[in-house]
């Protein structure tokens, strides 16, 4: 299995829906409006305007066209990131999603630096929600702090999923700071999928699975699935003459397919 | 006991055992100084690296710099104590201890930059347990800690001798003139090793000091190479060059000659070492840093003349905020800083003694041409105030605009300075070793700004992030300082303890110097003379 997404922009009105989904799905933590302000949100998938800068804007007022651009991690068959990861936090597994341990991550942010689509993200201080809810647990359970973060479970408003194993700690998991974090397509609810096919004593199939951004999409603008099967979707749509990825030039062979507006 | 000439017995071994009240201050506030930096860094530590300015997508700021810096600084021992050593330059002799105590120490300080930066330096030792070969930290990490026992190694072979010098020579009697504490004994006896200065030691120290000196400058090479690889590996514009790897070396080596001119002249006014370090030393050295200079300059003008003649949509960008985008300011200053050392160190020994006849070349026509450029700058860079926006009018009528107005306020202020600098000349001329401390701290300054300008112009100018400004915070501010007062102190203790002047080894440069002026060259046949001078020598 090679998973892959595509996003026909068409389809897409920006609504943002994917990535609020996002947030609930992975914990991820929220900042203080004055450390947003500072670029310090954490957005595994990101909504945003093209041309991002100012002085690559072409055209004159008013006859300047912004598009918006939804992006997750391309979860790149030629990753950047894991080449440089010195300590292998980071790394792409058989199905070629690229993951994250934050039980493992040094918090060099080399790989942040070495990622050209700026989808990794720093704790640069601990996550807000954690201390919130570890107060909160911890007077509920009467136990004292500082608890460590492997052994709390979530409260009934986060989500309680995780990939955790020997020195592993993955997806929504409660992350400590200094760690990076990123998209891994729900890697978690591939788990889940794949464990369930098991308890009920069958093959586990390709479509069974979606991130949820796919899952949650208002334009119905995401597609998801295996890129190994000539048939699924996603193939389909890859040979699209509208399919594109981005930063084609940079030699990382994204698995998030585009599909050009009309 | 081991014999000693009573000239340096005087100058080198007998101020180790004497400590005055401006050892104590110095070292009281590089001390100050450290503690509040450790008080940063375990807020820092608590509270997260947001402490910093660092933000997405600026993932490497002040603390990177420094890294790079501090080891670039380190390259300085290997040039004198390594690449002389194996070239025979005898008059490296002197300043091979301050050479490889700058090495050492800017190693400590810049592995210390790298742990500073972490998010989780507490999981360092993943990086052995679970390393990747793959990446360019791991070739860092093993390159480093080999360039750091080397030079550790490197410092301490020279240094044995010395130590049995100082064994014997010390006395534990409280009121004797060379007391030492027990503890100070003991460092001594257990560093000579048993050194007693008998012929198969001496040769064993000199084969051991001839393989380390050959093992040390490839690997000194490879420090800073792989550095520059950390950036070059990426597709970061701006970074993802070939160019990088000479580049950063030549810059390590230029930078650490900088520093080494600096510390030496610190030891040698602090202790009145001037016998010692004289300004022979001062002149070959001065030559060397001119020769880095201009290869320095030579790689800033083709990195960046490929970038300006690429013209890509995300490298341009990059190269604009230096040239004239908010990185300007330090961008120049790095240029004019380079330019003023290279004036510096080459002007005053071209100009002819006569030439302070001459008026263009007294300070005071500097003094006035500097205040006339400070004026000029000064109004270029303020808001118009009435006067000049009148003049400014009276240009625009004469069909000047502003951007050609600014330009020619530009070119006027270089005038100026080219005024200023003709104008100290001859004072930097009668004056060798203040003109060269001078080359040296810009040269030191202009080169951390160097790597400023690459790390942060392209780390706040990412592809599909928007544009970002990175300042740093007083925590980045306050660790860079006691980064430095570390640096400091650690030169401060160790020549407490050692001195400052390799004593064999400037004993042995005199041997052969001695010997040297007694042989006779004879004068070559003449037919022999005929071939030399078609063919040189040359067989
Ligand atoms: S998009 Fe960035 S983080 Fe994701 S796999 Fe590619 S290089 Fe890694
Ligand atoms: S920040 Fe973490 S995941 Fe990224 S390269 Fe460093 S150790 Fe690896």
């Amino acid at each position: 299995m090679r998973w892959s997404m595509v996003i026909d922009l068409d389809k897409c009105v920006a609504c943002q829906g994917c990535s609020i989904a996002c947030r609930f799905e992975n914990n991820t933590p929220a900042v203080k409006p004055s450390e947003a302000l500072k670029g310090r949100a954490v957005r595994w998938n990101d909504v945003f305007p093209m041309p991002i800068n100012p002085t690559e804007v072409t055209g004159e007022y008013p006859n300047v066209q912004t598009r918006y651009l939804t992006r997750p991690c391309m979860h790149c068959d030629n990753p950047p990131c894991i080449k440089v990861c010195p300590v292998q936090a980071t790394f792409k597994d058989e199905e070629g999603l690229v993951r994250q341990n934050y039980a493992r991550c040094i918090g060099c942010r080399f790989c942040t630096v070495a990622c050209p689509y700026g989808v990794r993200y720093f704790n640069w201080h601990v996550p807000e929600w954690s201390v919130e809810t570890l107060h909160d647990f911890a007077w509920q359970n009467r136990t004292s702090l500082p608890l460590p973060a492997t052994s709390v479970p979530a409260p009934e408003y986060a989500n309680p999923d995780r990939i955790e194993g020997e020195g592993d700690l993955e997806g929504p998991a409660i992350r400590p700071k200094g760690v990076v974090e990123k998209c891994t397509f729900c890697v978690h609810r591939l788990q889940k999928a794949r464990a369930r096919a098991e308890a009920e004593g069958r093959a586990f199939r390709a479509d069974e699975y979606v991130p949820a951004c796919v899952q949650t999409c208002t334009g119905k603008a995401r597609f998801f699935g295996d890129l190994d099967d000539p048939r699924s979707t996603v193939s389909l749509l890859a040979k699209s003459p509208r399919a594109f990825r981005l930063l084609e030039d940079v030699g990382t062979h994204p698995k998030v397919i585009y599909l050009r507006e009309w | 006991m081991l014999k000693v000439d009573h000239r340096d017995k005087e100058k080198l071994i007998d101020p180790l055992f004497r400590t005055g009240p401006r050892f104590q201050l110095a070292a009281l506030a590089f001390l100050a100084v450290i503690g509040w930096g450790v008080y940063m860094y375990l807020r820092q530590l608590i509270l997260g690296l947001g402490e910093t300015g660092m933000t997405r997508p600026t993932y490497w700021g002040v603390y990177m710099v420094n890294f790079i810096f501090f080891i670039g600084i380190s390259h300085a021992g290997t040039l004198i104590s390594a690449i002389l050593r194996v070239t025979g330059a005898e008059w490296r002799r002197p300043i091979t201890r301050v050479a490889e105590a700058v090495t050492a120490f800017a190693l400590v300080v810049g592995t210390l930059q790298i742990i500073v930066d972490m998010g989780r330096p507490d999981r360092l030792i993943f990086v052995i347990l679970h390393g990747r070969l793959q990446s360019p930290i791991l070739w860092d990490v093993v390159s480093v800690t080999a360039y750091f026992l080397g030079s550790v190694t490197y410092l301490y072979l020279p240094l044995m001798p010395d130590a049995a010098i100082l064994r014997d020579y010390c006395t534990d009697a409280p009121a004797g003139r060379l007391y030492a504490p027990a503890w100070q004994r003991t460092l001594y006896t257990v560093l000579a090793l048993g050194w007693r200065g008998t012929r198969a030691q001496w040769e064993r120290l000199e084969k051991a000091i001839a393989v380390m000196a050959v093992f040390i400058i490839p690997v000194a090479v490879s420090v800073h190479t792989i550095i520059s690889w950390i950036l070059a590996t990426t597709v970061q514009p701006g970074w993802h060059s070939s160019i990088f790897g000479p580049y950063f070396v030549a810059g390590a080596i230029f930078s650490g000659i900088g520093a080494l001119f600096i510390a030496m002249t610190a030891v040698r006014k602090v202790l009145g070492l001037e016998q010692y370090i004289a300004e022979r030393q001062y002149r070959n050295l001065g030559l060397l840093f001119v020769t880095m200079n201009a290869i320095w300059a030579y790689f800033t003008y083709a990195e960046h003349l490929s970038i300006a003649a690429g013209q890509q949509t995300e490298e341009f960008p990059v190269l604009a905020s230096k040239l004239w985008g908010e990185f300007a300011p330090g961008f120049w200053a790095m240029i004019g800083l380079m330019v003023v050392a290279f004036w510096v160190l080459v002007v005053p020994k071209l100009l002819p003694a006569s030439a302070a006849r001459v008026p263009v070349f007294r300070p005071r026509y500097a003094l006035a041409s500097a205040s006339v450029a400070a004026v000029t700058g000064f109004v270029l860079v303020s808001s118009q105030p009435a006067p000049v926006s009148l003049v400014l009018a009276a240009a625009e009528r004469a069909a000047l605009t502003e951007p050609a107005i600014r330009t020619l306020g530009w070119a006027f202020i270089a005038l100026l300075m080219i005024g200023v600098g003709l104008g100290v000349s001859p004072w930097l001329k009668a004056r060798p070793v203040t003109a060269s401390v001078i080359a040296a701290a810009c040269v030191v300054v202009g080169m951390w700004l160097e790597r400023w300008n690459i790390i942060v112009p392209t780390m706040t100018h990412p592809r599909l992030i928007p544009y970002a400004v990175y300042q740093p915070t007083l925590t980045e501010v306050s660790l860079t300082a006691a980064s430095l007062a570390l640096f400091g102190l650690m030169f401060l203790v160790f020549f407490k303890l050692f001195p400052a002047v390799s004593i064999w080894e400037v004993a042995e440069g005199r041997v052969i110097e001695e010997a040297q002026s007694k042989i006779v060259i004879p004068a070559p046949e003449p037919s022999e003379m005929k071939r030399l001078r078609r063919w040189g020598t040359r067989h």
